[in-house]
């Protein structure tokens, strides 16, 4: 019998990269549309083992695993409503996108939505995420009822919160980056709202003791608030929004009938090759002063839709590509409250090596919750799109890395493709508890990705 | 594996004495080095390259034995360099340089040189490639010369082991191509290393630590072939449209 070659491309290989479009690896894709498929592709795990994958939209290595088998759930999609008691049963591969579409018009919407829509449940889990609405409502994890999970002995196990059994492999799946096994169906509460428009305060200051001193004053009257910020100006100028679901009552008369209609507009592209060169001080330059004069010095209970609110960002799909073939990476750190000038020395230091970054967000976290390895923590979060090529980022990030560590805060995994081992170990204190239990539902070690392999998980 | 901003975790090093690769190993970006593995003959200059590596403040330097003319026993070697972690970065930097004369007055000396740049980069390469395939990320860097690019009277029998291997590396990287893994092939000219003291310099002469940083910027661009210095790419494009009766005459 002749022999296949190693070297050979098989047709089921691809190069996988998380949104940051860096460093590619290759692996066996499989789609699944079933638990039975799921568990046969843990039973025949090779020496590289398996990772389930959502729609890739964490932006470094998260969702990928050179040389394993990366399982893709996207069939995995069923859509189950209670409507009297808004739980609703998902296949994990389902999108923020088609939930929304399916239970907006019955009148439920997420109980936390990330920037993007296109982020699957089992990703939103997995990561953890967070909305605008952490401060009062914390992250995905929180309203979460129930997981089904395959173990790393091909075991189907129902995870639940409030089950002394199985709590603390619950909440080592929340925020578990896809390490303790394949999220196949998931339990959770969505919240009633009797109009798909949001109500939006917007308020323009002038610098960032400005925005952040307006956010402690009064983000807490807000179940939504986020503010952008001029990451190019000097003085970290920014545009706070916040708001809430109108209700059918805040609607003008003519639009009630049709209170909850959600039609998201359909997904422009992005030219395919944009020299890395486009985006750069200049042109970040002009899109911030733009954005920033746009936003009405001072307005209130303007009406948006959930997209405009939500997922300004998935107007266009593709707009990773505008950063070139390099790349990029998200920055994102937690500090607490008495830490907050860490969020300006952040500023300024990306400022130093020219980092454009037109998507500056900052936010404020409250409460943690159980998950070891969850982000969010009480304080300030603060995010920023960086170009990989800029030369000295490496060093600055690292250094920014530092202030973060001694402020008591930590980088969001989920966005997170160079982190050292050293940085992730010492500010993630409860990693060796979530290695425990790892280990208690994973034992043979099968599930594996690159970021796991990078940070030593 | 290289993180977002290039940087890599770990290096095996074939050859792990060679100046050009140590200074090489020296020129990374070292913020995420974890391991350095330098496979080669044992010997007090792999014991004094793993002390220097070390006290350069860089983590994780350890040997390990490798002959290249003993082919049967790489594929273990291999094997338990990559069960041990991933690699990022493969040197093959092992390679000698023979006597030309002594060559061609004893056959034997000449199948050594053959056997070791040749025939040891074949055997270890494939499998090296097979293995970076097996983890879908890394780069091999291949140390070819510009003596592969056009064989001259005064050192054919090198010259023809790099033009084979440097054909064998650009071979290896299409069949790698598209698979997340990835072959640079490097041409220098005269390097100022071991291997050349007491021969008379040749124009464009460099040093180990030019030709490193041109390898180190290539896996970041992610290059196919480098020439060190860089100039040399159109010195050899000329020299190789010579007719030969012109060739013959230059220089050797
Ligand atoms: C434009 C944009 C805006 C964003 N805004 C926010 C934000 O506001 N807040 C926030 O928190 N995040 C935000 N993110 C990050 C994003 O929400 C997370 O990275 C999320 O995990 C992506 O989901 P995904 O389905 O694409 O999962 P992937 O990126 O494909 O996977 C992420 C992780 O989840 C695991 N995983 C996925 N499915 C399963 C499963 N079924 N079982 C087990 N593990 C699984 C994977 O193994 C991987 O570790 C944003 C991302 C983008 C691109
Ligand atoms: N220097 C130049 O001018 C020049 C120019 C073009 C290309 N190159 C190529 O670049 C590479 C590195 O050269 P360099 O200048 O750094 O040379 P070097 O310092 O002499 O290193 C050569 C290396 O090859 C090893 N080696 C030789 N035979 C071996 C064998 N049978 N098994 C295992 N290892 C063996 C040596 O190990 P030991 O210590 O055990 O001998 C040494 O580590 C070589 O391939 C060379 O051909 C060099």
């Amino acid at each position: 019998m002749s022999q296949q070659s190693p070297l050979r491309l098989a047709d089921d290989e691809q190069l996988l990269t998380g949104w940051g479009r860096t460093s590619p690896s290759l692996a066996k894709v499989v789609p699944v549309s079933t638990v039975e498929e799921v568990q046969k592709c843990i039973e025949e795990s090779g020496p590289r083992g398996v990772l389930a994958r959502g729609l890739g939209r964490s932006y470094g290595d998260a969702a990928q695993s050179g040389g394993a088998s990366v399982i893709d759930l996207q069939q995995m999609s069923s859509i189950s409503l209670n409507a009297s008691t808004g739980a609703v049963t998902v296949g994990t591969g389902v999108s923020f996108h088609d939930l929304l579409l399916a239970t907006v018009p019955a009148g439920f919407f997420v109980p936390v939505s990330p920037g993007t829509r296109m982020v699957t449940i089992g990703g939103a889990i997995a990561a953890d995420v967070h909305g605008k609405n952490h401060h009062v409502e914390g992250s995905f994890g929180n309203h979460v009822q129930e997981i089904k999970l395959v173990n790393g002995l091909g075991e189907l196990r129902a995870l639940n919160p409030d089950d002394a059994q199985s709590e603390e492999q619950f909440w080592a799946t929340v925020g578990g980056m896809g390490l303790t096994g394949v999220m196949t169906e998931a339990t959770f509460k969505m919240i009633p709202i009797s109009s798909s428009l949001i109500s939006v305060d917007t308020e323009r200051c002038a610098d960032l003791d400005e925005v952040m001193a307006r956010m402690i004053e009064s983000d807490s009257q807000y179940r939504y608030s986020v503010a952008w910020i001029d990451s190019l100006s000097a003085s970290g100028r920014g545009v706070i929004t916040r708001g809430d679901h109108a209700t059918r009552e805040q609607l003008p008369e003519d639009k009630r009938a049709t209170a909850l209609a959600y039609g998201p507009k359909a997904l422009a592209k992005t030219p395919g090759f944009i020299p890395s060169g486009l985006l750069n001080k200049f042109t970040v330059r002009a899109f911030n002063e733009a954005w920033y004069r746009k936003a009405p010095k001072h307005e209130q209970g303007a009406l948006q839709p959930i997209s405009e609110f939500f997922h300004p960002l998935d107007f266009v799909a593709d707009w990773n590509r505008v950063y070139g073939p390099a790349g990029f990476v998200q920055y994102q750190f937690v500090v607490p409250d008495e830490a907050s000038e860490v969020v300006g020395a952040a500023l300024r230091k990306l400022q130093s090596v020219g980092a454009p970054s037109f998507l500056t967000v900052l936010k404020r976290f409250g409460t943690a919750n159980p998950a070891p390895l969850s982000f969010p923590q009480a304080g300030w979060t603060l995010a920023a799109d960086v170009p990989a090529g800029i030369p000295g980022l490496a060093a600055a990030l690292d250094e920014l890395d530092e202030l973060v560590a001694n402020a008591g805060g930590r980088l969001y995994l989920a966005k997170d493709s160079r982190q050292s081992p050293e940085m992730f170990a010492s500010t993630y204190p409860r990693l060796k508890q979530w290695q425990r239990t790892r280990d208690q539902m994973d034992p043979k070690g099968i599930f594996k990705s690159d970021l796991a392999r990078r940070l030593s998980l | 594996m290289n993180d977002a901003l290039g940087d890599p975790q770990s290096v095996l090093v074939l050859g792990g004495t060679s100046e050009i690769a140590l200074a090489t190993v020296r020129a990374l970006p070292r913020n995420r080095l974890k391991r350095v593995v330098l496979a080669g003959r044992p010997s007090p200059a792999r014991d004094a390259a793993i002390a220097a590596l070390t006290s350069a403040g860089i983590q994780g330097v350890s040997a390990i034995d490798f002959e290249a003319k003993n082919t049967t026993e790489h594929a273990v070697l291999i094997n338990q360099v990559f069960d041990a972690g991933d690699i990022d970065i493969v040197l093959l930097a092992f390679g000698v340089l023979g006597s030309q004369d002594e060559g061609e007055a004893n056959p034997d000396l000449a199948v050594e040189v053959a056997t070791t740049n040749y025939t040891g980069a074949v055997s270890v390469g494939l499998r090296v490639a097979a293995r970076l395939k097996g983890q879908g990320h890394g780069s091999l860097v291949v140390f070819s010369s510009v003596a592969g690019d056009r064989a001259r009277r005064s050192n054919f029998i090198y010259g023809s082991t790099k033009a084979g291997l440097d054909a064998f590396a650009q071979g290896l990287g299409d069949a790698l191509h598209g698979s997340g893994a990835n072959v640079l092939v490097v041409r220098p000219g005269m390097v100022r290393t071991k291997m050349t003291t007491g021969m008379p310099e040749a124009p464009m002469t460099t040093d180990p630590e030019v030709v490193a940083n041109i390898v180190v910027a290539g896996l970041r661009k992610g290059k196919n072939t480098v020439y060190a210095p860089g100039p040399l790419r159109f010195v050899m494009t000329a020299l190789k449209t010579l007719p030969r009766p012109v060739f013959r005459r230059l220089p050797q």
